[in-house]
């Protein structure tokens, strides 16, 4: 619908304002379908394809890849049965990716709170301590983990040494190992946006609560939580999904004995020489972190209206 | 005894800081604050009146000194413990809450049951004409109407003494003067102590009962703002509410001499050196010579809309203010350079300390 009062000449003048748009944004359209897009649909062709002998796949289409994500063919029956191995390594990569979202907003929305509070100037020293882990190659950091919990150890020699243990604590190459990694390595993720949040809160809100007959807690719960509310969401978007992605922390800390999902999927385009399996899995990742994001966020607007 | 206390506060020290540097905010302040008055707190800013209320609030702890509550001691008693609501400057509502919501805090915390809290929360709601405007966020409020919230917050939980720290600022003039007939009326209804600070003299004069005039963490005066205006206790008090002229003067019984020459009649009797204040719309103007009145030299005119400002010098060269009402015709027969008489209403000459 065109306003009757414009003139032909300005109708033609807004058209082609739209195109001149078009072409403005034209380098980012080829640059997203190159880098975003592009990869994408290819991982998603290859995962419907047969595997080659020696890694890549053979162009005829098949559904192995998906099915494989749940179930394996049973070479002697040819039956299929339940992937297992596959089911613990979806059920370690949850688990352990919602325990370090869990942990880095306990550990880090007091940190967070302590650095808004400060004054400018340590507040910016603060931030700048935060944010140095991220100059370091995460395999260095990871490595240096390993460093602190392995057998021999630095805690486990101070441990010894204050006479809490008497023989090693068995951390590394556990369930456990990954997860101290991940909160490590994630933490910033965390302190971050809701640092950013609690900057914006207005500190007089919290004598107004007191004021108003509510206690410490109260006023954490009914007050604070709610209103930094945003930051607690990107935060814990922003250390759920890559922890859910993982890769170097499992294979460095689990020993690739424990691994996640980021694991298996290299598992599949390496040693294992199934391309169409790994790229069914990445696309599931994709599709079920999409899915789950989509409910988070629609599930915490949604309680922030009903109040 | 006329009526209990709502609140004493005796000899309150409060000091921020350490050693050398510390800053005494309150310096040995002492007040009565009687059951259902307008008490307000008047000073300029950095007097230590916003501390005395956040110490009465809770929020902050005295150096030294009890605070009392009906006779209670609650000095040392958190903000959450205390049957005392404050509305804030900056109104601090709670921006993830509706307007109903916002009232209804208070009573929620206190583990009210629902049915009161729903009753209570309209007829808050209604106290302060918001009854439209319940479901809204607090930010799609004017700022007058975001005040009223803050009112009905604050007055919800019903305390004993409502604590209002410079409320107003923010609001435009018209919004102003109409908070301030709106506040009366609350306080006259609800029959609430209202502690009210302000740096506003006018605000302080129109709505209070008594006003305590603060400077530089002392309380200089207490009184009812007659008293405070046409009494001052001190040259501080004189000057900060309303304007006045000062006069040095060698005070003799009944009479002080001023260094023109002339005599005036005092309204207390004093002696020795003394400051003598008296307000510019006491001054009489009358014709040049005429028995019993100063010889002046008019200076200066500046015209005010109801009143004129004559600016006058004595014969010693002392300079002073008078306020005369200007006539219909706007023009009051004044001109700079014009030789008048000036004469003191009677009572109107006031002794002030330093």
């Amino acid at each position: 619908m065109t306003a009757p009062h414009l003139s032909p000449a300005e109708q033609a003048q807004i058209r082609r304002s739209a195109r001149n748009g078009w072409l403005l944004s034209l380098p980012a359209l080829v640059v997203l379908a190159m880098a975003a897009v592009g990869p994408l649909l290819i991982v998603l062709v290859y995962s419907f394809l047969e595997p080659g002998k020696h890694g890549n796949v053979v162009w005829n289409f098949s559904t192995d890849g998906w099915t494989g994500i749940l179930w394996t063919k049973d070479i002697f029956t040819d039956s299929f049965v339940l992937a297992d191995a596959h089911l613990t390594i979806f059920w370690r990569s949850v688990k352990l990716s919602l325990l370090t979202t869990l942990t880095t907003f306990v550990v880090g929305f007091p940190t967070a709170w302590f650095i808004a509070t400060r004054s400018p100037k340590a507040r910016a020293l603060w931030l700048f301590l935060i944010t140095i882990p991220f100059w370091t190659n995460l395999l260095i950091r990871t490595y240096a983990i390993n460093e602190v919990i392995r057998a021999e150890g630095l805690l486990n020699l101070a441990l010894m040494k204050v006479g809490i243990i008497s023989e090693p604590l068995k951390l590394i190459y556990t369930d456990i190992a990954v997860f101290i990694g991940m909160t490590y390595v994630y933490l910033p993720l965390m302190v971050l946006p809701l640092f950013a949040a609690i900057d914006r809160f207005d500190l007089r809100l919290l004598e107004a609560g007191y004021d108003l007959y509510a206690s410490r807690w109260q006023v954490l719960r009914r007050i604070v939580l709610p209103i930094v509310k945003p930051g607690i969401v990107a935060g814990s978007i922003l250390v759920f999904v890559p922890s859910l992605g993982a890769y170097v922390t499992p294979r460095v800390l689990g020993g690739g004995k424990q691994m996640m999902i980021g694991n298996l999927i290299e598992l599949q385009f390496l040693a294992g020489k199934n391309w169409p399996l790994g790229a069914a899995l990445s696309m599931m990742l994709l599709i079920v972190v999409t899915i789950a994001l989509l409910f988070y966020v629609r599930a915490a607007n949604g309680e922030k209206s009903n109040g | 005894m006329t009526s209990k206390n709502a609140i004493e506060a005796r000899n309150v020290v409060k000091a921020f800081g350490q050693g050398e540097t510390s800053v005494r905010a309150l310096d040995d302040v002492s007040v009565e604050i009687r059951q259902g008055e307008f008490f307000t707190l008047l000073g300029p800013s950095g007097c230590g009146k916003t501390t005395l209320l956040r110490l009465i609030a809770g929020f902050e702890m005295p150096t030294d000194g009890l605070i009392l509550l009906d006779g209670q001691d609650i000095t040392y008693l958190p903000p959450n413990k205390r049957p005392v609501n404050t509305v804030f400057q900056s109104y601090a509502l709670f921006p993830h809450l509706t307007v109903a919501q916002n009232i209804a805090f208070g009573l929620e915390m206190l583990g009210k049951p629902a049915s009161e809290i729903r009753t209570r929360t309209e007829r808050m709601l209604a106290l302060v004409k918001l009854e439209a405007m319940a479901g809204r966020k607090t930010s799609q409020l004017s700022g007058g109407q975001q005040q009223r919230v803050a009112l009905a917050r604050a007055l919800a939980p019903q305390p004993k003494v409502l604590l209002l720290d410079e409320p107003l600022s923010a609001l435009d003039l018209k919004l102003r003067q109409a908070m301030q007939i709106e506040l009366k009326r609350l306080q006259q209804e609800t029959g609430i102590t209202f502690v009210f600070v302000t740096h506003d003299q006018e605000e302080a004069l129109t709505m209070s009962d008594r006003i305590g005039v603060m400077s530089n963490g002392k309380l200089q005066q207490v009184g009812s703002a007659k008293d405070i205006y046409t009494r001052p206790k001190n040259r501080f008090v004189a000057s900060f509410i309303g304007e006045t002229n000062f006069l040095r003067a060698q005070a003799a019984g009944q009479t002080a001499r001023l260094p023109s020459g002339d005599v005036v009649e005092l309204d207390l009797p004093a002696t020795g050196e003394v400051t003598l204040t008296v307000r510019p719309e006491q001054l009489r103007l009358t014709a040049a010579g005429e028995a019993g009145a100063l010889a002046a030299t008019i200076t200066n005119l500046v015209y005010f809309g109801t009143d004129t400002h004559v600016h006058l010098a004595l014969s010693d060269g002392t300079e002073v203010t008078a306020r005369v009402q200007s006539p219909a015709t706007g023009d009051a027969g004044l001109e700079r350079g014009a030789r008048v008489g000036l004469r003191f209403a009677p009572g109107a000459v006031q002794v002030v300390g330093e």
